[in-house]
């Protein structure tokens, strides 16, 4: 039987970085998938991941940096790259329209959080896309932010770590400009692995298109978050293309991990001690990281 | 070039040269008519030429659709002085909707690979019409690190809608094989030159296209998404791909604007398929040139140029006073797009 809630984290020996709470009151919030309702407190001390179904919620990137890195071990880099509109698009909504909505949506200017921090006592380079900031879509910041992210940790000797959050793929509002990010993002992980740096690439709910076929595909080590939706074409367009139906559980994670996409399923309960795991493997446990521990 | 092979847009200049070619016939047994006849072609003609110099995006889509363009296979008959076919990837099939082999174009002689849609029902049911499967991009690699074992530059022809859509396709890792594809491209330590042909079509395109050079004929298209994906994003009516094509800029001058292309290939009059032999013979021209160029670059120096080239792609600024960022949680905003329509 599945281990869910505050009760299984003591028993799997884990703990989400913020200490658990059991509020009787406060603002409620209902789980996505099984409809149960939750104080919003309760699924935050939870790291969004629903105590009765185990469905694992989207999360912003900064809740993504805090269940992942140490606390306040976090320093943003090149928070200040904003986009700029360099077709003038003009659509439904104009480009600027999405990035101020997006903006206040978020109160973030890029769909994407890149710094360096630690996870459990080692330096890493980290970096998180946001599915809320145009569905976490890669155009030139995004693109940037990562090849920049990369470079620091070569220059920096770093392993690197990136989530995905991004069901919008390449950024269609920038055109043919965000779809050169995917070339560039490849190569600039390609350059890390030459530096003898490795690189895991986190997927959740959804990793689509052009991201999951650019950095997002070139982990050493793919992790996916449990029944996130992981693909390259929509199942939608799959679907109407070859007119019939889709296997079940398409395109999940289970799904991708069966067909031997992905290195593993990391519940979010688990993700830092696998990816500390991995790292001490790969790179040898610093007295730091041992230290960490204690 | 039979009647079926006009695009609608062309309505005009098809009723101007049926009126030729009826001034033709009784020119003929008319001698005072020879003098009208050259006048009515060079209008023809001048009609034609300001057509194509101003084709609207949308129409730029359709011509480099066209069932007669020119496709891989036939700037292999006519483009290359040698031709060895390599098929396969050694790993699942030989996907067809790529064509690999080792080739002489005038002194060079290199890997060509090159997307190809089929020029008959037959052909394009076995190339998937030129959507590539991860198999098609497994091969392209093989042959590129072939390429690069023996020192030969690689030329890439690219034509796709894009990568096939279908259930294999993503049990295999279609996207992982384009992502690794980019990846180790950017590293060859070869001459690499892309042509885009036809349609560039977003990440499938992409997948061959990480060079030193980005050539592309002049009525091609290289897009981010197709027409068609963006219309039904922004207006939910994929029947709005005109205007779709309008915005995303697609074309070879705008691209050649922005700097995400190196050159535009001339292509003959009323487009490649009314004239394929001048084509050939112009890209001919234009791929061994680029290849002149770079074979004066070190392996080093190659890898580096290319790294360089797709490193400075992009455009944002720089904001000075960057807003605060909240600590609050936004339970309202929710995406409203469909997920997985872009690359
Ligand atoms: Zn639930």
């Amino acid at each position: 039987m599945a281990l869910f809630g505050w009760e299984g984290l003591k028993k799997l020996g884990l703990r989400p970085q913020t200490p658990n709470v059991e509020a009787g009151t406060g603002p409620a919030t209902k789980c996505e998938s099984c409809g149960e309702i939750l104080l919003k407190k309760t699924l935050e001390n939870n790291l969004w991941v629903c105590p009765s179904c185990d469905h694992h919620h989207r999360i912003t990137a900064w809740e993504r940096v805090q269940v992942t890195l140490d606390e306040d071990s976090f320093e943003e880099n090149d928070a200040n790259l904003a986009s700029v509109d360099p077709l003038d698009f003009r659509g439904a909504k104009s480009y600027k329209n999405k990035l101020e909505e997006a903006f206040k949506a978020t109160g973030m200017i890029s769909a994407m959080v890149g710094g360096v921090g630690q996870l459990r006592g080692r330096d890493v380079a980290f970096g998180v896309t946001d599915s809320r900031f145009i569905m976490g879509s890669m155009g030139s910041v995004v693109g940037e932010k990562i090849a920049r992210l990369a470079e620091r940790a070569i220059d920096r000797r770093l392993p690197l770590i990136m989530v995905s959050g991004s069901g919008g793929g390449a950024r269609m509002y920038e055109g043919l400009f965000s779809l050169m990010q995917m070339a560039k993002t490849s190569a600039a992980i390609g350059r890390l692995g030459d530096a003898g740096l490795p690189f895991i690439s986190v997927c959740t709910d959804c990793t689509m298109a052009g991201v999951w076929a650019s950095w997002a595909a070139l982990g050493d080590i793919i992790i996916a978050e449990p029944r996130a939706l992981i693909g390259f074409t929509g199942p939608r367009v799959i679907k109407t293309t070859i007119n019939c139906e889709l296997p079940e559980g398409f395109q999940l994670s289970e799904f991708l991990l069966a067909h031997g996409q992905v290195d593993m399923i990391v519940h979010r309960y688990e993700l830092r001690d696998r990816i500390a795991a991995a790292f001490d493997i790969m790179l040898g446990k610093t007295p730091e990281a041992a230290a960490a521990e204690k | 070039m039979s009647k079926k092979d006009d695009l609608p847009f062309e309505a005009s200049l098809v009723e101007l040269k049926k009126r030729i070619e009826e001034l033709r016939n009784d020119a003929e047994n008319t001698p005072g008519l020879k003098e009208l006849l050259s006048s009515m072609q060079e209008k023809g003609n001048e009609v034609e030429k300001q057509l194509y110099e101003n084709l609207s995006p949308w129409n730029t889509v359709e011509v480099a659709r066209h069932p007669k363009r020119p496709q891989t296979r036939d700037y292999i008959d006519l483009m290359l002085d040698e031709f060895v076919e390599l098929h396969g990837d050694r790993q699942f099939r030989d996907d067809l909707s790529i064509v690999t082999g080792l080739a002489q174009i005038g002194s060079h002689r290199v890997m060509l690979v090159g997307q190809h849609k089929g020029r008959d029902v037959t052909e394009r049911h076995q190339c998937h019409a030129g959507c590539p499967h991860p198999e098609g991009y497994w091969k392209s690699l093989r042959k590129m690190r072939i390429a690069e074992q023996f020192g030969l530059p690689v030329v890439c022809l690219i034509d796709t809608k894009g990568a096939y859509p279908g259930i294999g396709s993503e049990e295999r890792g279609v996207a992982i094989a384009i992502a690794e594809n980019m990846r180790d491209m950017s590293k060859l330590k070869v001459p690499v030159v892309c042509v885009i042909i036809g349609e560039g079509g977003s990440g499938g395109a992409l997948g061959l296209g990480v060079g030193n050079r980005i050539l592309m004929l002049r009525h091609a298209y290289y897009s981010v998404i197709s027409p068609e994906g963006c219309a039904s994003i922004l207006w939910r009516d994929g029947n709005k791909k005109a205007a779709a094509a309008g915005v995303l800029k697609l074309t070879s001058r705008d691209l050649q604007g922005f700097g995400l292309i190196d050159e535009i290939v001339d292509e003959p009059l009323g487009g490649a398929h009314r004239n394929p032999q001048v084509m050939a013979a112009t890209l001919r021209a234009a791929i061994i040139r680029n290849l002149d160029e770079l074979s004066r670059l070190s392996p080093t120096q190659l890898a580096q140029e290319r790294y360089e080239k797709f490193r400075a792609y992009g455009r944002f600024t720089v904001e000075k006073n960057p807003p605060e960022l909240p600590e609050f949680r936004d339970e309202e905003s929710i995406p409203d797009e469909e997920e997985g329509d872009v690359a």
